[in-house]
């Protein structure tokens, strides 16, 4: 990837509204066919970046350049990118064929090319024969319909989605991801998407970025974020995990360390400079805890299971490993499942696959989502 | 927004600013100017700066008229309260078919021209007009009642020409009040009096008090009311500043004047201290 | 919903009554057929007096007319100058960010003063600044003073519906490529029309209905309609302004039903459309 120039590049970008910063000099390349989605919590920046790149915001310190060329200054209207907003922003007085064909109008484009395109979106968006509904007409899917329609037709060199599901219900939602991925295709344009949803961000990005507080806190793809965790916020934010919080009591060779976490002592693999007495975190996604009565190879840990229950074919199991530190397994529900609680039973997972990092101060509200999450 | 936005927008302002720069803060500084002059030949000013005229506010012939004014004033937003919040209150809790029709009531005479309603008030109160005549074949009263030209009459049509800019806003306001906040004390114990005074009151009394400034406000200044229905007996605040523009004395004028405006920026500003918005005072 | 008690609906209909008795007197006797110089004994039914407003005694024509055109004038200065400077205020409408300047919310404060201070004080204002600036003739300085005081009205109503409006509609028309001036006249115009109409209304509503202003302002003459109905009730009752008054009357109430008839048609199709 790295070979190819680079469609978008944002290179040091920065927001200070006057009350500090929002975005700190967000540094990012963006490929011609990528699906990017920018990740995060709300406050995090993310829309903040999408509007600096669309020009509707102004930029307080670094560049935005489209192929090469610098269109920091570049006023909205004069930028070859659009937007699919939160809101959907259909121009109510007009109906659907006169919101898509609004930005061919402006550009001067000859009424029958204009009629011409606007069937060609609709299909795209299967809503052909809705030209004459007005907004106020169409269900919630449809009018996001409408408004990816609206800003495809122009055939912008990135097009900029604003967390266009978000005001949608569950099921449409998830019907709207594939919808998303198959117009992609069809269209051949690079998405930037905006989302606080990680199994949004997951099952579609070809990259993600995690952004909080303004800051990159991971780039990646989505197999390298959910599995590869750069930091606690990361592991945290991403997916479901066990964070287990404790400091490094040995080096060993061979990237290997020792984390003791309260009372139990966990042998650790990471490819990161950790030292003695470094406060750290275990990032375990619980499907990959294993355990059995048996040990077998990787499973070296002892415990005790404290809970079971079911959920969506899947079975989570608690496993005490001591007094004060739980683990949760998650593994495919089976009618053969033979454990009782209270069974004792040995505990392991492959260790290339639960990185550790640094541990941090989060602010409370993700540190106690992470925790919840962590404990079960 | 890069500097041809900003360009645009003030482009946009910029009739309204001319506009407000030449006919209100100039307008208004002349006054204050005015007020700070003496009275003289030419156009009627001295070209001395001084302070006379304020001082000259404390003489009787002025300052009764002020005190009878602020009086009157301060009457008929109590009345307009005692009438108009109940009225509000009730109206708002109406059935929606009702609520729409008496709105519709409501709208009518609010507006129509104050001037026509008040003519009204005079063909009901003159000596041989319907009241008089009604009270008479009655057999209550021999002779007829002095009914117009008294400062009751002033002050009846006070209280009538302003009582809706009292009603709107406290209907509104008992409007936008969440029932079950009133339910919820019901609930804890409060009989339906003890709920609306310790609940419903307190939280609608944003729309009483800019019922309040409503009314208050322009109360200080319909002269013409007063012609009508009063006689011009007692003299207030707006009949002075009216019969000193007739007397050509353009800086006393203005110094009673830069006084009301000073009187109704006290007004606001309370209200706003009492946590009201400007918006409140918006009646549409 | 909730029970009224007979009090509270006595109490109601009370002030109604009362709101509405000056008004129906005034119609009332506006079909008084008693001659005499103070008529007030209701002596038969007659109709004579609208005839006589209709052939033009009593002058009121003219005042009418020129009623009319300070409104008509006052209203097109006021719609221009409120909602243009509601819109470059909302800076969002335009689809850009941006807070107030302080120059700005003082601007703002003071071009919504004229509806809150006494007409009194507006209107000795407005009579020496007039006469300052040499404004002589009673046209111009009606419609002058009439635009400043509608002026909040419309700025107001326009700016309320700004306010309360999704940005991210300018910020789309933007985004697809319309510069401000296009989106002032493809989305904001549009979309504030509304606001803008009943603006308007409210401003003719006041202009024809200010007395006091224009009586400070208007010079020598019989001037505006209000001023014409002054200087007749003043000296007595005259069943001539009756019919006049009771005129007007009916153009308020046919007003009314028609904007609240507009109002339900609205409505209706708004279901209507939400239905489909």
């Amino acid at each position: 990837m790295s070979e190819q120039t680079p469609l978008l590049r944002l290179e040091n970008l920065c927001k200070d509204y006057g009350q500090g910063m929002i975005l700190h000099h967000l540094n990012l390349d963006i490929y011609p066919g990528e699906f990017l989605t920018l990740l995060g919590p709300s406050g995090c920046g993310k829309t903040t970046t999408l509007r600096m790149i669309a020009g509707l915001e102004s930029v307080t310190e670094g560049r935005v350049w489209l192929e090469g060329r610098d269109i920091t200054g570049l006023p909205p209207e004069k930028r070859p990118l659009n937007t699919v907003f939160q809101s959907y922003a259909l121009f109510p007085h007009m109906n659907v064929f006169q919101n898509i064909a609004y930005g061919l109008k402006v550009r001067g484009i000859k009424k029958p090319e204009q009629k011409q395109r606007v069937e060609e979106a609709l299909r795209l968006v299967r809503l052909s024969g809705y030209e004459k509904r007005m907004p106020a007409q169409l269900s919630g899917g449809q009018r996001q319909r409408v408004a990816i329609a609206r800003a495809a037709v122009l055939r912008p060199k990135v097009l900029l989605l604003d967390e266009p599901l978000g005001a949608l219900d569950l099921k449409l939602r998830q019907q709207m991801q594939t919808e998303l991925k198959r117009m992609q295709q069809e269209m051949g344009i690079t998405f930037l998407y905006i989302t606080h949803d990680q199994e949004e961000a997951l099952n579609m990005s070809t990259r993600i970025v995690i952004l909080r507080e303004g800051r990159v806190e991971q780039i990646g793809t989505p197999e390298e974020v959910y599995e590869h965790p750069q930091t606690l916020f990361a592991a945290g934010f991403i997916g479901q995990s066990n964070l287990l919080r404790g400091e490094v009591t040995a080096v060993h060779p061979e990237n290997r360390f020792t984390l003791r976490v309260e009372d139990v002592e966990l042998p650790v693999l990471s490819d990161r400079p950790f030292a003695v007495d470094d406060r750290a975190v275990l990032c375990l996604r619980p499907q990959r805890v294993r355990y059995g009565f048996q040990p077998q190879h990787q499973m070296e840990l002892q415990g005790v299971i404290r809970q079971k229950y079911y959920s969506g074919g899947m079975q989570h199991t608690l496993i005490a490993l001591s007094d004060r530190v739980t683990v949760k397994a998650v593994t495919q529900a089976s009618e053969m499942d033979q454990f009782q609680i209270g069974d004792r039973v040995y505990v392991g997972w492959n260790q290339t696959h639960a990185p550790m990092v640094p541990d941090e101060k989060l602010d409370e509200k993700l540190d106690s989502e992470a925790a919840g999450e962590g404990q079960g | 927004m890069n500097r041809k936005d900003k360009r645009f927008a003030l482009l946009l302002k910029l009739p309204l600013y001319l506009w407000t720069v030449l006919f209100v803060l100039a307008a208004m500084g002349y006054v204050i100017a005015l007020s700070l002059q003496g009275r003289g030949e030419l156009i009627g000013v001295s070209g001395q700066w001084t302070l006379d005229n304020y001082a000259r506010l404390r003489e009787p012939q002025y300052f009764q008229v002020l005190v009878n004014s602020l009086r009157l004033a301060a009457l008929t937003t109590l009345f307009c309260a005692l009438i108009g919040y109940p009225f509000g209150y009730l109206m708002a809790r109406l059935k929606p078919a009702s609520r729409s029709i008496v709105t519709m009531l409501l709208v009518v005479p609010f507006w129509t021209n104050s001037l026509i309603r008040i003519y009204g008030w005079r063909i009901l109160l003159i000596g041989n007009g319907p009241i008089n005549t009604l009270l008479m074949n009655l057999g209550w009263i021999q002779q007829p009642l002095k009914l117009l030209n008294t400062e009751g009459a002033v002050f009846l049509g006070m209280v009538y020409a302003l009582v809706p800019f009292m009603i709107l806003p406290s209907s509104t306001a008992v409007e936008k009040l969440d029932d079950s906040v009133v339910e919820a004390a019901r609930d804890l114990g409060a009989s339906p009096l003890h709920a609306f005074f310790t609940v419903t009151v307190p939280l609608t009394l944003s729309g009483l008090m800019a019922g309040c400034v409503l009314v208050f406000i322009p109360s200080t200044g319909l002269f013409f009311l007063n012609d009508l229905l009063g006689g011009s007996k007692t003299m207030l605040a707006g009949n002075l500043i009216q019969s000193l523009m007739k007397s050509r004395d353009l800086p006393m004028a203005s110094a009673l004047s830069v006084l009301m405006l000073a009187v109704t920026g006290a007004v606001i500003a309370l209200y706003r201290r009492a946590g009201g918005d400007a918006d409140g005072l918006g009646l549409f | 919903m909730k029970k009224h008690s007979f009090g509270s609906k006595l109490f109601l209909g009370l002030v109604l009554l009362v709101l509405y008795l000056p008004i129906v007197v005034v119609v009332v006797y506006s079909f008084n057929d008693n001659s005499t110089r103070i008529p007030l004994a209701f002596t038969g039914w007659t109709t004579r007096w609208y005839g006589e407003l209709l052939d033009g005694k009593g002058g009121y024509g003219p005042a009418l007319l020129l009623s009319l055109r300070v409104a008509l004038w006052s209203v097109l200065l006021s719609v221009i100058v409120g909602s243009l400077g509601a819109v470059g205020m909302t800076r969002s409408a335009l689809g850009f960010r941006g807070k107030p300047g302080r120059f700005e919310r003082f601007m703002e404060a003071f071009s919504i003063l004229p509806i809150m201070i006494p007409e009194i004080v507006l209107g000795l204002a407005f009579m020496v600044i007039f006469n300052a600036l040499g404004v002589r003739d009673n046209v111009a300085r009606l419609v002058l003073a009439h635009t400043t005081f509608c002026i909040p009205y419309v700025f107001l109503s326009v700016k309320s519906r700004l306010v309360g409006m999704d940005q991210s509609l300018f910020d789309a028309a933007r985004d697809l490529g319309a510069a401000p001036p296009r989106v002032l006249w493809d989305i904001t115009l549009p979309l504030c029309r509304p606001a803008i109409v009943s603006g308007a209304f409210l401003a003719l509503a006041m202009s024809m209905d200010d007395f006091v202003i224009s009586f400070f302002v208007y010079g020598a003459g019989e001037g505006t309609l209000p001023l014409k109905i002054y200087s007749s009730v003043k000296v007595g009752v005259s069943p001539r302004v009756n019919a006049l008054c009771s005129l007007m009357i009916a153009a308020v109430f046919l007003a009314v039903a028609v904007q609240r008839y507009g109002q339900a048609v609205r409505k209706a199709r708004e279901k209507k459309a939400a239905a489909n």
